[in-house]
This record gives C-alpha cells, sequence and structure tokens, in this order.
C-alpha cells in the first residue's frame, strides 16, 4: 500500500529508529549541562530578581519592600565610590595589560633562543591562586620592609605607602595585577603566529617597512584576539574581587572598595541578602551594556578574514 | 681598506636588536619572577631576618622548622587532604560531564542542539556574580551549607568551558570513527567511551589540568560555603594564616611555598597542556 503522508513536515518531525535514539541520546548526554544551567543560572537568576524587592537578613522571614532597595542603592554614597574605583581599576588595568601582553607576544614571535623559557617565566606567575598571589604582594608592597621600597630606596627614593596611602592603592593593585597577563600573552602568540606570511610578504614586495607592515597587516590580523582579550579582561575586571577582600578589605577609606567586594559585605557580613542582589544586578547590567558597546564599536576597527 | 659590505651591517643590525630583545625580556622576567623567589627566600629566614634591610637573598641558616611551624600552627595537613578530596572530585565531574555534553554537542544531531550551544556560550560570557547571593541561599536550602557539596556537585552538571573545550576538540575527530562503530552496532554510549574518549586524551588532560587548577585555587566558594574550621582548603588555610599571625612572614611565605608547590609541579609536567588549552578555545579557563 502506497503511504501517502498528507503531512510530509510532521512526518519528518518524529523520526523513528536509528535517528530517534540519536536524538533521545543527544538530549540525555547534554542533560548534565541543561538541567545544570537551569539550576545554577536560570532558577538563581529568577529567585535573585525576586530577592530585590526583599528586605531579608536570613535570620527572619524575608519582608517584602518593593523599589525599596533600589531606592537604597541611588542614595548610597559607597555605591558611587565602589563604582568609580572598579571602573577607575578596569579602565586603567584592562588596557595596559592588553599592552604588556601583546608587546611580551611580539617579543616572543620573534626568533629568539630560549622562547619557552620566557614563556614558562612569563606565565608562571597567573598559576597562583589568588590568596597567595595577594599575601605575597602584601609583603611586597610592605611600607617598612617590602621589596619595592627596598629596591626604591637604593635609588633614594623614600618609602611609599602603598597599600595604606588612598592615592597609591588602586595604582597598586593595577601594578599588582600586571604579574598575570600569561594566559593573555599566550593568546596573543598564538594570534601572531597565525598572521599569514603571504600577507606579510606581498606588503613587504609592495614597499612596507616593519613598522607599517605591523600596523597595516599584523595588528588587523590579530585583531579578533584583541577584542576577545579585552571584553573577557573588561567582564572580569569589573569583578574583582579576592585581591582587595584578603589585602585591604576596601580600605583604605574604601579607596579598593570595589562592587563585588561591596556586594559581598552586604550580603555576607550586614546580612542584607535583598540589597546585596540588587548590587549585583546593577553591575550585570553594566558588564552587560559595556560587552555590547564594545561588540558595536568592534566592527570599525576589528577585521575579520572571511 | 674597504667599508663593511651592506649584508654584514645588516647582521649587526639584526644582532644588535635580538641582543636588546633579551636584555629587556631577561628584565621582565626578572621582575615577574622576583616575588616568588623572595617567598622562597623567605619562607626560610628566621623571624628577624625578614626585616633586614638591605634585602639578604640567602638566609644565613635555612630554617627548615619553617615549614613544620605551619603544620603545627594550623591543621594544614588537613586542609591538604579536604582541598584534595574537593580537587578531584570537582576534576572528575568537570571531566565526566565535557565528554558527555561535548560529544552530544559535537557528534550526535538532535532538535535543539544549536540553541544548547548558543546557551553554552552565553553562560561563559554572562558575569556570574549575579548568581553569588541566590545560589547561597539555594544552598542554603538545601542544608548544603559547612559541606563540600556546593564546591564539587556544580561541576558534575559541567563546565561551560571545559564542554567547549571538549566539543571544539571532539569536531576534529574525524566522523568515520563513529560510523564506523554505528556500522557495528554500536550505542551512543560505547562510541563514546571506547572510541571518542580514548581518542580525547590530550582534550581530557587539558580539561583535568584547568579543572583541577579553578578548584584548588578556588577562595571565593570556600570562603562563604565553609564556616568549621576542619573543612577548610588550603587558601582558606592560609587566609587564616597570615591574618591570624600575618607579621611571621618566614612562616607565612612557608605557607605560601607549600600552596604554590603542588602547581608549579603540575605545571611544569603538564605545560603543553596549559599552553594548549589556552591557545585551542582562545579562553584563559575558569
Amino acid at each position: 500500500m502506497v503511504v501517502l503522508s498528507p503531512l510530509p513536515a510532521l512526518r519528518r518531525r518524529l523520526p523513528s529508529g536509528v535517528r530517534l535514539r540519536e536524538w533521545l541520546d543527544g538530549w540525555l548526554f547534554a542533560s548534565p549541562f541543561i538541567l545544570g544551567v537551569l539550576a545554577f543560572w536560570v532558577a538563581p537568576m529568577l529567585y535573585s530578581l525576586f530577592l530585590t524587592t526583599q528586605d531579608w537578613d536570613m535570620l527572619h522571614a524575608p519582608d517584602f519592600i518593593g523599589s525599596g532597595n533600589f531606592r537604597k542603592m541611588l542614595e548610597d554614597p559607597l555605591v558611587r565610590t565602589s563604582l568609580w574605583n572598579t571602573a577607575f581599576y578596569t579602565f586603567l588595568s584592562v588596557p595596559l595589560n592588553l599592552m604588556v601582553a601583546f608587546s611580551l607576544a611580539v617579543a616572543l614571535n620573534q626568533r629568539l633562543s630560549g622562547r619557552s623559557v620566557y614563556r614558562t617565566v612569563f606565565y608562571l606567575p597567573s598559576i597562583t591562586p589568588a590568596v597567595a598571589s595577594a599575601v605575597v604582594w602584601l609583603m611586597v608592597f610592605n611600607p617598612e620592609f617590602g621589596m619595592l621600597n627596598s629596591i626604591l630606596g637604593l635609588f633614594g627614593v623614600a618609602p611609599v605607602k602603598w597599600l595604606f596611602d588612598t592615592r597609591i592603592a588602586k595604582p597598586a593593585f593595577i601594578f599588582m595585577q600586571l604579574w598575570s597577563v600569561g594566559p593573555q600573552m599566550i593568546i596573543m602568540l598564538a594570534a601572531l603566529q597565525n598572521v599569514p606570511q603571504e600577507a606579510l610578504e606581498a606588503a613587504q614586495i609592495d614597499g612596507a617597512g616593519s613598522w607599517a607592515r605591523f600596523r597595516n597587516v599584523t595588528i588587523p590580523m590579530v585583531s579578533p584576539a584583541l577584542l576577545f582579550n579585552l571584553i573577557i579582561g573588561i567582564i572580569g575586571s569589573l569583578q574583582v574581587f579576592t585581591a582587595s577582600f584578603i589585602m585591604t578589605r576596601g580600605g583604605p577609606q574604601n579607596a579598593t572598595l570595589f562592587v563585588v567586594l561591596y556586594i559581598y559585605e552586604n550580603g555576607f557580613s550586614k546580612l542584607q541578602m535583598g540589597y546585596a542582589a540588587t548590587l549585583s544586578w546593577l553591575l550585570f547590567a553594566i558588564i552587560m551594556l559595556f560587552t555590547l558597546i564594545q561588540l558595536k564599536a568592534s566592527r570599525r576597527w576589528v577585521y575579520y578574514e572571511v | 681598506m674597504s667599508a663593511p659590505s651592506r649584508r654584514q651591517s645588516v647582521r649587526w643590525r639584526r644582532k644588535a636588536l635580538r641582543a636588546t630583545l633579551h636584555a629587556l625580556l631577561i628584565v621582565s622576567g626578572f621582575t615577574f619572577l622576583v616575588p616568588l623567589i623572595w617567598v622562597l627566600v623567605t619562607s626560610f629566614k628566621r623571624g628577624a631576618e625578614v626585616f633586614i634591610v638591605p634585602v639578604q637573598w640567602i638566609p644565613a641558616r635555612p630554617q627548615w622548622q619553617n615549614y613544620l611551624e605551619v603544620f603545627r600552627l594550623l591543621p594544614f595537613a588537613v586542609f591538604i587532604r579536604n582541598t584534595l578530596v574537593i580537587t578531584v572530585l570537582g576534576t572528575m565531574g568537570s571531566v565526566v560531564s565535557a565528554l558527555f555534553v561535548g560529544f552530544s554537542l559535537s557528534r550526535l544531531r538532535w532538535p535543539g542542539r544549536e540553541l544548547v550551544f548558543v546557551m553554552l556560550l552565553a553562560t561563559l560570557m554572562l558575569p556570574d556574580i549575579v548568581l553569588l547571593v541566590p545560589t547561597f541561599v539555594i544552598f542554603k536550602t538545601l542544608g548544603w551549607l559547612n559541606t563540600f557539596y556546593p564546591l564539587i556537585i556544580p561541576s558534575w552538571f559541567g563546565g561551560a568551558f571545559y564542554i567547549f573545550l571538549m566539543r571544539q576538540f571532539m569536531m576534529g575527530i574525524p566522523y568515520e570513527m563513529d560510523e564506523a562503530g554505528r556500522i557495528d552496532g554500536a550505542s551512543s554510549l560505547r562510541i563514546l567511551w571506547q572510541l571518542l574518549a580514548p581518542m580525547s586524551a590530550p582534550a581530557i588532560a587539558t580539561v583535568a589540568i584547568f579543572s583541577f587548577l579553578a578548584h584548588y585555587n578556588d577562595f571565593m566558594g570556600p570562603l562563604i560555603y565553609l564556616s568549621s574550621n576542619e573543612k577548610f582548603t588550603v587558601s582558606l588555610g592560609l587566609y587564616w594564616l597570615s591574618g591570624r599571625w600575618g607579621t611571621l612572614w618566614n612562616l607565612v611565605m612557608a605557607a605560601s611555598t607549600i600552596t604554590l608547590l603542588p602547581l608549579v609541579v603540575l605545571f611544569f609536567a603538564a605545560q603543553r597542556y596549559f599552553v594548549r588549552g589556552i591557545q585551542f578555545t582562545g579562553l584563559t579557563g575558569r
């Protein structure tokens, strides 16, 4: 009997046998992740939205206060302080890190001996746990006997108060962050090694000098990697926490009070879960905004090889 | 006497450039390493020696007992054990879930697959700060506070970076392997475990290393979920030590060295995988 399906689309949507088994296997094998996203992303995000309307200290029942947390956030001077601190830190340290990572990558891309040794040296500090790093740099920055001040002392420079000086604390953090350019350097190095030789040779034949070649061939070719590092760098820097928690706890005088640290204090020290949730949504929105801005702006300067 | 040929002067210039580059790299490399060297050196000093200015780079008599003192002041052995439990179980979860989900996303065809892949990329980019408070409350409701569960269980549900890495890697394996297996009547599970997984050994190693690193270095997780001292991890232990006995820099540095040692060993043993994992995905690992 000829089976003329009046609904070929429906027939295609419900396969049988091997095909169906592949569908089921596909869902089954991916289920841990799908469940994970539901349980650890979607549900918490929704719950967090709900929490922003509550006043809750975890010891008593939550109290509905509607937009109370938002109003508090708008009037809270520490919100502005922490946003400024975080912005200062991010928009100085990310470009600086990128430049250092790129320069190191360019240097390592030359035909030098001992490249893997250099690579190890620059990468190793980035695998140190944030705690260890914080403790080490506490010692380096120590005003009395820290390494930095002893070295400065050799040149006759007076000791700097570093983390105890409200003007220098943030630059000190930025300086410290340079220690972990290793991974970025490796990404840039990989991108540099992927720049096609033909393009460089063609430019050379056309008479371009090495700087012109660098600016007009190399940089556009690695611009996707630069953009990527920029975006990931900003997302990460806007969420800086561990170093400020361990080293300064936001001091001196809130000079290193970063947003995530402030969220932590509100949630786990002052036990104001609703307010902490509200602040985290503020940071979320800011990060998403900056990511979108960067993606839009990237169309101007990023070159994609189609 | 003839002037030096053009070729010779170019060669000189190239040598000079290379020498300058080496000099710059050595100086920068040194500044990168100096803090770590300082840690090691200080860990062997006597208490009073730490404060001597100008800096002494080689301690007069290496005080190995500083290391024993660390174990005496705080139950560091317990911290190490706790960290190992969390790290090993968590890493196992990352690897297994990455294998299953990566396989599903790269080798199986099913409706919604591309949507799930987009979800994967989204969770990589979304800031996870917004999850801090609600996740804590969820775990509190489950009664998992002050246990290792919040630090281990989520890994078994897949980490976006690891799944992404595994998927990308598996996409490079020729599909004929799966087809051969299917012709022989193998189920997806067998194809995964007996064909794909052995071939994905480099990716598995990379996932394992990055997951190990992430669990070992985690500070905020143990900070908010662990409250009894005997459950602390090495990260918390170091924090506790530097908070309570912070003035004993030699001991704090000894503890730091203890903390760093497994990582340095791991790095030197598996350098290729670190670099490859970063290059392969273009991500720095989370």
